[in-house]
């Protein structure tokens, strides 16, 4: 069990939520229950190998999950998984 | 550094809150004096930066920027004002910091800031800031940093959430090590979903400027190797981890990016404005045509593929909103022998839902040229364009 933050740019992708409480005992499972439950979210988040795309991060708590064990990093409850997008805004 | 730098007379009363605290003191009023800080930008972002840096002393302040003020600037861009509308964004900046301390050095650089002229302009600074809006620009922004070796003050700012860091400063990490690519185009979120609460800017650009007087001071801890996430809504800062990749292309191991490239291509963007219109023009009509159509009477339906709060703006009289998202599900209420034209706010999202009608077996359509911002512009002044 995990809470999923989802950042503005992605939330038009899951219903408006900000934030999902999903099951799951890794980052992995979690992350599958949530493009289960928001089919859009999935390409948003995969690219077409199944591999998290490069402009989208994941921290389990504070910690990026790709210096931890990625998808099979461990998550117990309350852990607090983020998805972060790039944004690029600024100046406009 | 450059010769000894004193302050005058003018100047110690001028600086007087930050010289009776000793963690600044007339050493630190001093450094901020002797440093040379470039923003790229004078837009939402470098207008803060730009007024506040300039107040608290920074000796020589560069500003990259060709844009001309215009009225939707000034909801956020502070530096600037009503009477600056049609002025040159430097000229106006320049004009605000200058009046706010006029014992800054001010460098204007009316261009586009590009693989070509990028180390020309950064080699004359300590520190970059980086205030742009997209992200072929980000990204040329951290490599000449990174491969100068300069600080990357960092902020981003969407809707109502803003990022801030410190990249590349003394071998930390770079904003590739923290996104290696940048989104494609198809994915950026459209600009249905753009927009920025005016005040957020201000808060995020404040945050790059309290980056860089503590960088220049060396005092407190920085944003180096942390992200700092603003949520304006839930009036939250959190922060994040930023690790150093050993995999990253421009500052880890095995560096395959030692110069700058062509980051337009890098970032798959065809053209730096607006993306290409997806329609063939065969399927274009004229905003004036749109109009005879309905002053004759003619039997054809008008939909705006717009969002509500921007029908709630303005809109065509006799057109009916269907947002491009609900387009899918709300396909019974358009008969597919009917003629059909499609409106947006300049003819993008209008464009894809034509080219989605045409998919699903609707033969008549079309997609009114411009938007509503032609129709203004062609057909009806009295209708404000946003």
């Amino acid at each position: 069990m995990a809470r999923i933050l989802i950042l503005t740019p992605l939330r038009q992708f899951a219903d408006k939520n900000d934030t999902v409480d999903l099951p799951g005992t890794t980052v992995g499972e979690v992350l599958i229950a949530l493009t289960t439950r928001f089919p859009d979210l999935k390409k948003h988040l995969y690219n077409d190998e199944g591999k998290l795309r490069s402009f989208v991060n994941v921290y389990l708590n504070d910690e990026d999950i790709r210096y931890m064990k990625k998808d099979a990093t461990p998550v117990n409850d309350p852990d607090t998984l983020s998805i972060v997008p790039s944004i690029a805004g600024g100046y406009v | 550094m450059s010769e000894e730098v004193n302050l005058s007379k003018d100047e110690i009363l001028r600086y007087s809150r930050h010289l009776i605290m000793p963690e600044v003191g007339m050493e630190g009023q001093l450094k901020l004096k002797n440093a040379s800080v470039l923003l790229v930008g004078a837009g939402g972002l470098g207008a803060p930066l730009g007024m506040y840096l300039a107040a608290a002393g920074i000796g020589k302040i560069g500003l990259v920027d060709f844009d001309v003020v215009d009225f939707t600037n000034l909801q956020r861009q502070v530096i600037h004002g009503t009477k600056d509308v049609g002025k040159k964004k430097l000229d106006s900046a320049f004009q605000t910091m200058a009046d706010i301390n006029p014992f800054v050095k001010l460098v204007g650089h009316e261009t586009a800031l590009s693989s070509d002229n990028a180390f020309e302009i950064f080699k004359d600074y300590d520190i970059i800031v980086d205030g742009t809006d997209n992200f072929p620009t980000r990204y040329l922004v951290n490599d000449a940093c990174v491969l100068l070796n300069k600080p990357n003050v960092y902020g981003s700012i969407f809707r109502f959430e803003g990022q801030a860091t410190v990249f590349a400063y003394e071998g930390g990490p770079c904003y590739r090590c923290l996104y290696p690519e940048p989104p494609p185009p198809g994915l950026v979120p459209s600009c249905a979903e753009g927009g920025v609460l005016g005040i957020l800017p201000g808060v995020i650009g404040l945050i790059q400027a309290t980056e860089t007087v503590k960088l220049i001071l060396g005092i407190g801890q920085t944003l180096v190797g942390r992200l700092l996430l603003y949520d304006a809504l839930g009036m939250k800062f959190r922060e994040l981890k930023l690790r150093k990749n050993p995999e990253c292309p421009v500052c880890g191991d095995h560096r395959t990016v030692t110069k700058l490239i062509d980051y337009v291509e890098f970032c798959g963007v065809p053209h730096l404005e607006a993306p290409p219109e997806p329609v063939a023009a065969s399927g274009d009509i004229e905003p004036a045509e749109v109009k005879a159509k309905l002053d004759r009477g003619d039997t054809f339906t008008l939909i705006d593929v717009r969002e509500v709060h921007e029908f709630q703006i303005c809109r065509i009289p006799g057109s009916t909103l269907i947002p491009l998202g609900e387009l899918q599900k709300r396909l019974s209420e358009l008969d597919p022998a009917s003629e059909i034209v499609a409106h947006c706010k300049s003819g993008v999202r209008s464009g894809k839902a034509v080219d989605f009608l045409k998919q699903q077996g609707y033969k008549k359509v079309r997609n009114m040229k411009g938007g509503i911002l032609a129709w203004s512009d062609k057909v009806d002044p009295t209708v404000p364009k946003y």
